[in-house]
């Protein structure tokens, strides 16, 4: 993370409905101008988690600060925020919506219809003006939403779920509209249960699992929570070779799938070919994001339920 | 957030929304709702008047000469301004035949001119026989004119002058009767209008929180700013529609009543300050209900929910509005000072008595005591606003729910 300021800090963030944890001890800091995900399964709090970083609910306990502010309230003219369920007013035209988001952020009303008009003009939207959101379709609606998130040019955007509902096409605009966000130097939080955009977008990654945030810090530092996976195809059947498989080695198909040794490539080479393993193949594959999620997630879920890992047990 | 960044944040809302409601079609049924019932009653009116006039009684046959047929026609003449509203029971000449009863017997039956009943007999042993009871209408109204008939045949009327009229544009009795009159017309367009106004924006409310756009605002500017916002602009709409009506009742009254408004009974306070008072009570009743169901509208999330939890609210404040009309004609009573002090029947108490007693100062005092009530309430309602619309807050059972498991 190294000097950078801080644009969002939580430490232990608790929040109880009606007597149920639904966040139970979330921490976190999110570097300015980082792209961090929020990563967790269905239900893990993270939408709750990001309503009370920005101040929507207050936290049954805990702390937290948005742009060195206790009170993110005092912040919202330079934080911009995609809420999950998107809301808009059906009859509302467009450009109305837009410059009414921006108005809400502290935009005079005049400046906030002409930068409606402007993002809209140079996106090729001009003709989604004045056209009521009830007439747009369900992706032009969103995307609408997600220009009002940015029309006051905030310092943090909050996006919660913002791929969900997005066809591919549009998906790959938004992934765009993020990086060019981040390369103004803007600091940007998304939620998300599709890893892949996470892995394609983020430096950082918070995973949180059963209202608890379980890992935080970069995608490597993810990725490195596993060890890689080799994969091997012999011609020799048994010999001494064998002895160098760990013990959790596992025969799939011809090949010999195994995590990396912790003494790393090169003692496991020589002991393979001293052995006579007769090599065919062999290749050293690093874990993915999507990898790691589980397994960290998965880990936080069992622990959560009572069992050992499910790695565990396959072991 | 400091106080400005909520009020400018509250107008943006406000802004949005009265602009909203005001250039929607629902307005302009808003606006026509009061023409609804005055339809209704007109229509009713006129229905009446038809079937009235439809079922305007038969003649009564009178056989007799003509001296006396002149006689009664004199005498029902003179009795007629008495029956203002329903005419006296008319009469037919018919000239006597030999046989009288067969006489009788054909007019009762005869489709083609169908009278109600004969009378017969002259002034000595007149006879009315026919569809008639002895308390009946006709037979009453029969009597009298033969009566009347017999009375000026032996002491004919005297040459003299009408009765000289002298006509007062007030009496102390008429005043008092039209300024009650005012007054309890005052409450009504009050405790309707606001309940109204109140139950539109508790189903905005609602819509907005179903339609997930307050979880926008709510990231956006304080929940206060959202609280007042709402508020204010129902209440912006509800001024404008209220001058709106004004305008037109102005207009028709200009038209249909000779003197235009002067020609109102005229409130205590002078009609400037009753229209005045009129407005600034509203809004007080208003903000106070108004908020009210603000609050109970941020924990509802259905428009059932809403019913449940309004209905309780509503039967208060017909029972409030029941104590209010006490007022009415009793403005210094213990019951009306009682009503005016209570800070959600005060404004309906405060209309009535601008309506029937001069003065200003109980008016000031009036405001004065409800602003304080309004920011009571304001803060309590936008307290709890603040608590439930986004389930906020320390987290508490509602009480209509079950406790979990």
């Amino acid at each position: 993370m190294g000097e950078r300021p801080i644009a969002a800090r939580a430490s232990d963030l608790v929040k109880e409905f009606d007597g149920k944890r639904a966040v139970d001890g979330v921490s976190l800091t999110i570097p300015e101008g980082s792209i961090t995900g929020i990563l967790g399964p269905n239900g893990a709090g993270k939408t709750t988690c990001l309503r009370m970083m920005l101040g929507i609910i207050d936290p049954s306990s805990g702390t937290r600060s948005l742009l060195g502010h206790d009170r993110p309230i005092e912040v919202a003219h330079q934080v911009g925020y995609l809420p999950e369920e998107r809301g808009l007013y059906p009859a509302m035209p467009a450009a109305e919506a837009l410059a009414f988001m921006g108005a809400l952020r502290g935009l005079p009303i005049k400046e906030s219809r002409r930068r409606a008009k402007e993002l809209l003009h140079s996106r090729g939207h001009d003709d989604w003006a004045k056209r009521p959101i009830r007439t747009l379709s369900k992706g032009m609606a969103q995307t609408v939403q997600l220009l009002g998130t940015i029309i006051h040019r905030p310092k943090l955007i909050v996006l919660d779920e913002p791929f969900a509902g997005l066809d591919a096409i549009n998906q790959g605009k938004l992934e765009q509209l993020i990086r060019d966000q981040a390369a103004a130097g803007v600091t940007v939080i998304f939620s998300t249960h599709v890893i892949a955009h996470a892995e394609r977008l983020c430096e950082r990654v918070v995973i949180i699992a059963e209202g608890q945030s379980v890992f935080e810090g970069a995608v490597d530092d993810a990725r490195g929570r596993l060890r890689p996976i080799v994969h091997l195809r012999t011609r020799a059947e048994d010999g001494p070779w064998r002895a160098a498989l760990p013990a959790s080695a596992q025969k799939v198909g011809g090949e010999w799938r195994f995590e990396l040794p912790a003494s790393g490539p090169e003692p496991l080479l020589k002991a393979l070919i001293d052995g006579k393993a007769g090599i065919e193949t062999l290749s050293i594959e690093r874990p993915g994001l999507h990898d790691a999620f589980i397994a960290i997630a998965g880990e936080a879920v069992a622990r959560e339920m009572g069992h050992a890992p499910q790695q565990e047990e396959m072991a | 957030m400091k106080l400005p960044e909520t009020i400018r944040a509250a107008f943006v809302i406000a802004r949005r929304d009265f602009t909203a409601t005001v250039l929607s079609k629902t307005f302009l049924l808003f606006l026509l709702g009061p023409l609804f019932p005055l339809a209704l009653g007109m229509g009713m009116v006129g229905i009446g008047a038809q079937v009235d006039r439809n079922a305007k009684e038969p003649p009564v046959a009178v056989i007799s000469t003509v001296q006396d047929f002149q006689r009664l026609q004199a005498a029902r003449e003179r009795l007629s301004p008495l029956a203002d509203a329903t005419q006296l029971v008319e009469l037919r000449y018919v000239k006597p035949e030999a046989d009288l009863a067969s006489q009788r017997t054909r007019l009762l039956d005869d489709d083609g001119n169908p009278v109600i009943a004969v009378l017969d007999g002259g002034f000595g042993h007149p006879k009315l026989t026919g569809a008639v009871t002895s308390r009946g209408r006709t037979s009453r109204e029969v009597n009298l004119i033969v009566d009347e008939a017999r009375r000026m045949a032996v002491q004919p009327p005297m040459l003299s002058l009408p009765v000289e009229l002298v006509p007062t544009t007030d009496t102390s009795g008429l005043k008092a009767f039209s300024r009650s009159m005012t007054g309890r017309i005052g409450q009504a367009l009050l405790f309707v209008l606001t309940i109204l106004l109140a139950g539109m924006l508790l189903s905005q409310l609602i819509e907005e929180k179903s339609s997930k756009v307050i979880e926008v605002l709510a990231a956006a500017v304080p929940i206060d700013a959202i609280f007042l916002g709402k508020l204010f602009a129902m209440l912006a709409t509800s001024l404008t529609g209220i001058a709106m009506w004004a305008l037109a009742g102005a207009i028709a009254v200009g038209g249909l009543v000779s003197g235009g408004i002067s020609g109102l009974p005229q409130p205590a306070v002078g009609w400037p300050a009753f229209i005045s008072l009129i407005l600034i009570y509203f809004s007080m009743s208003y903000l106070l209900i108004g908020a009210t169901f603000l609050g109970i509208g941020a924990h509802a999330s259905t428009a059932r929910e809403v019913q449940i939890l309004s209905m309780p609210v509503t039967m208060a404040q017909l029972v409030l509005f029941g104590f209010a009309s006490l007022a009415v004609g009793r403005p210094n009573s213990s019951e009306a000072i009682a009503a005016a002090i209570f800070p959600l029947s005060s404004p309906f108490a405060m209309i009535a008595r601008a309506a029937e007693l001069p003065g200003i100062w109980p008016h000031l005092v009036a405001l004065v005591w409800q602003a304080a009530w309004v920011a009571v309430i304001l803060r309590i309602a936008g307290a709890v606003f603040r608590r439930s619309v986004l389930k906020s807050g320390k987290s508490r059972r509602r009480w209509w729910k079950r406790k979990p498991a």
